[in-house]
């Protein structure tokens, strides 16, 4: 079905937006398949029509792209993307037990959608946060030191329709759709939201004030050649 | 003496508005782009060269050294791109650095940019990190209304764009060639070089393409002069670098230290392997590289002395595993993650990576025999070297390392009819 004129209004909106960001029009076409998935939720052939149009390209280019990249889904995805890491660290240290168990209490494999159409379940790759691990990811914010009772507590929150916030992240969580908007380039009002940094992040540094250690001054305030050399 | 912990990158993560125009000047922020404004480019360059800074993104090859390599004079724009596509497996530094303190970022990227005579500086973070981008995003905005970044910076004539540019989930992108190929809107395959980014990056034109922690760590070289950073670290290693430790750890977290500390140093900062167990493999820098053991805990995690131990620094990744890990699980699922994320150009890595699955899984499985050790083996010896880019390469490391120090754990799942291990007690919860 083509967009309707409101959507090609926002659409194209927003795709001028972007494309003027760049010294060269096609380098936008990645955030622009991001702003298509904020309107549907999924890639779909109107997506890529869409974007062929505005680049002109054939419909084939811009799917050999959608197809390269995993964060483009081709199909309709529920309003809460939940990624279990299940990469080598994560998987060991109790990844594997979380998805396992997701997707029995889901009943939905790996990629597959809930009946009333909330949640789609998949394994992802590493996701930067080891040090938090298990880590699982809801429309690509963190939810930290996961166990298997808490991650089925979040997707029962999730399909209830409950306030859940990330760890590391603003305090409302948002909507598939509304994330794919922001990678695209739109961000809400939430950027300051949240801590800076989660307790892991602050570790070595907590230890260092503890201790007094701290990177040595620089010379002009600490005249002492040998400073700071080993 | 130096202290045994140095934080710079990590020091103002614990201020609650670090992430902020007025938290990132409070600490000085901000200062270093004036000064290095006031100096000629080409004496921005030689500082951070003779600061010795190395990349921070696991190759370590010397920062100042790959601007000098952008032609000046040629008439052609220059472009100055951030890899800030973190997803090395492990590595887990660029991502809480630009979640607290995206303006240290922004900073380098300006002065760097201002080095090789760039207008525009692209910042390509992976898509997965929605805070992070929210968090870049809203930093470039401070920068602009404050005339950090826009047209005549601070009065000098010197112009700068920096665009956020949100990845879409494909590990190659981090190969800095792909990184380029996905930044023009294609699917992200690597290139052949040369040409080197350098002579012909992004639209054929310079670029200078440089990790976070590498381009986060030139404001204080700026500050703070290159002696300062050189005084850090080891003679061939110069600085600090952030230490992730991450796994079978009593505190897993982030370290800030000179390049040189050693695991053992690390270890003890962070109460040790989690209680009532032993080291039993590590990565020092991601997946990519070889594993090491208990024995190699007084190795110094300089790029030299981890190379001399037969691994790689990578990026300071250290991912630890205790007894209870099945190395053949493990590495099992990182050739799986390689198979996933080969990008498909070339075939050692696509047809190597897919057949190194399917011989894996036969072991893990308890069907594996003697001879599929020695197939593995020679398929690792098909890609190191032969593929395309350092992905295929990168996919041997777990196996061949694995194999060399736990040869016998890979045959005992034959023996056994299956995996020995029970992975409910690897888990954080099973040691309870």
């Amino acid at each position: 079905m083509p967009f309707s004129e409101d959507v090609l209004a926002r659409l194209d909106a927003g795709a001028a937006r972007i494309i003027g960001k760049y010294p060269r029009p096609r380098s936008a076409l990645l955030p622009l398949l991001h702003l298509v998935q904020s309107e549907e939720g999924f890639v779909s052939a109107d997506g890529i029509e869409y974007c062929a149009a505005k680049f002109g390209l054939s419909e084939a280019e811009v799917t050999a792209v959608v197809s390269f990249y995993t964060m483009y889904k081709r199909r309709p995805v529920g309003d809460y993307h939940v990624g279990v890491c299940t990469n080598t660290l994560c998987a060991v240290m109790g990844g594997d037990q979380i998805f396992a168990e997701l997707a029995e209490h889901l009943g939905v494999g790996n990629d597959e959608t809930t009946p009333d159409g909330k949640v789609i379940l998949e394994h992802i790759e590493c996701n930067a946060a080891c040090d938090y691990a298990p880590v699982v990811m809801v429309n690509w914010e963190f939810f930290d030191n996961m166990t298997p009772q808490s991650a089925r507590q979040l997707v029962d929150d999730l399909r209830a329709g409950n306030r859940v916030s990330p760890t590391r992240g603003p305090g409302r969580l948002c909507t598939w759709r509304e994330a794919a908007r922001i990678l695209a380039g739109f961000n809400d009002d939430q950027a300051t939201d949240g801590p800076a940094a989660g307790p892991a992040s602050l570790v070595g540094l907590k230890i260092a004030k503890e201790h007094g250690w701290t990177a040595p001054e620089p010379a002009s305030t600490s005249k002492d050649p040998a400073e700071g050399s080993q | 003496m130096t202290d045994m912990l140095t934080p710079v990158l990590t020091a103002r993560w614990d201020q609650p508005d670090a992430f902020t125009l007025d938290g990132y000047r409070r600490g000085g922020g901000w200062r270093a782009l004036a000064k290095a404004l006031a100096m000629p480019p080409d004496d921005v360059i030689a500082m951070v060269k003779d600061s010795g800074l190395r990349g921070r993104g696991g190759a370590g090859f010397p920062t100042g050294v790959k601007w000098s390599f952008l032609p000046q004079g040629d008439g052609k724009p220059h472009y100055l791109v951030v890899n800030a596509d973190e997803s090395e497996p492990g590595t887990c530094k660029d991502v809480p650095l630009m979640m607290a303190d995206p303006h240290v970022l922004i900073e380098g990227a300006a002065i760097a940019a201002y080095a090789i005579r760039a207008k525009h500086a692209f910042i390509y973070v992976r898509g997965e990190v929605l805070h992070v981008v929210r968090r870049l995003r809203h930093a470039v905005e401070e920068a602009y209304a404050a005339g950090y970044l826009g047209t005549n910076i601070l009065g000098s004539g010197f112009d700068l764009d920096v665009i956020v540019h949100a990845g879409a989930g494909a590990y190659i992108c981090g190969e800095e060639s792909a990184l380029l190929t996905s930044l023009e809107g294609y699917r992200g395959l690597p290139r052949l070089r040369p040409p080197f980014p350098a002579v012909a990056g992004l639209y054929a034109s310079p670029t200078d393409i440089n990790n976070v922690e590498s381009i986060a760590s030139v404001p204080s070289i700026v500050a703070n002069g290159a002696d300062w950073f050189a005084g850090l670290g080891t003679e061939k290693s110069k600085g600090y670098g952030i230490f992730s430790l991450s796994g079978h750890v009593t505190t897993p977290g982030q370290y800030e230290a000179p390049l040189g500390v050693t695991l053992r140093e690390l270890l003890d900062l962070a109460g040790g392997v989690r209680a009532g167990h032993r080291l039993k493999f590590w990565t020092p820098g991601g997946s990519s590289v070889p594993l090491l053991t208990d024995e190699h805990l007084d190795v110094p995690l300089d790029f030299e002395s981890v190379a001399a131990a037969g691994s790689q620094l990578g990026t300071r990744a250290l991912q630890i595993f205790d007894e209870t890990t099945c190395v053949v699980r493990a590495t099992l699922r990182w050739t799986e993650f390689y198979e996933h994320e080969s990008c498909g150009k070339c075939t050692p890595c696509r047809e190597g990576t897919f057949w190194m699955v399917k011989v894996l899984e036969r072991l893990e499985h308890g069907r594996g025999t003697e001879e599929d050790l020695e197939k593995l083996l020679d398929i690792c010896d098909n890609i190191l070297g032969r593929a395309f880019c350092a992905l295929g390469d990168g996919a041997t490391s777990p196996i061949t390392s694995g194999i060399q120090y736990f040869r016998d754990e890979f045959l005992l799942h034959r023996k056994e009819g299956g995996c020995p291990f029970d992975p409910a007690a690897s888990t954080l919860w099973g040691n309870s």
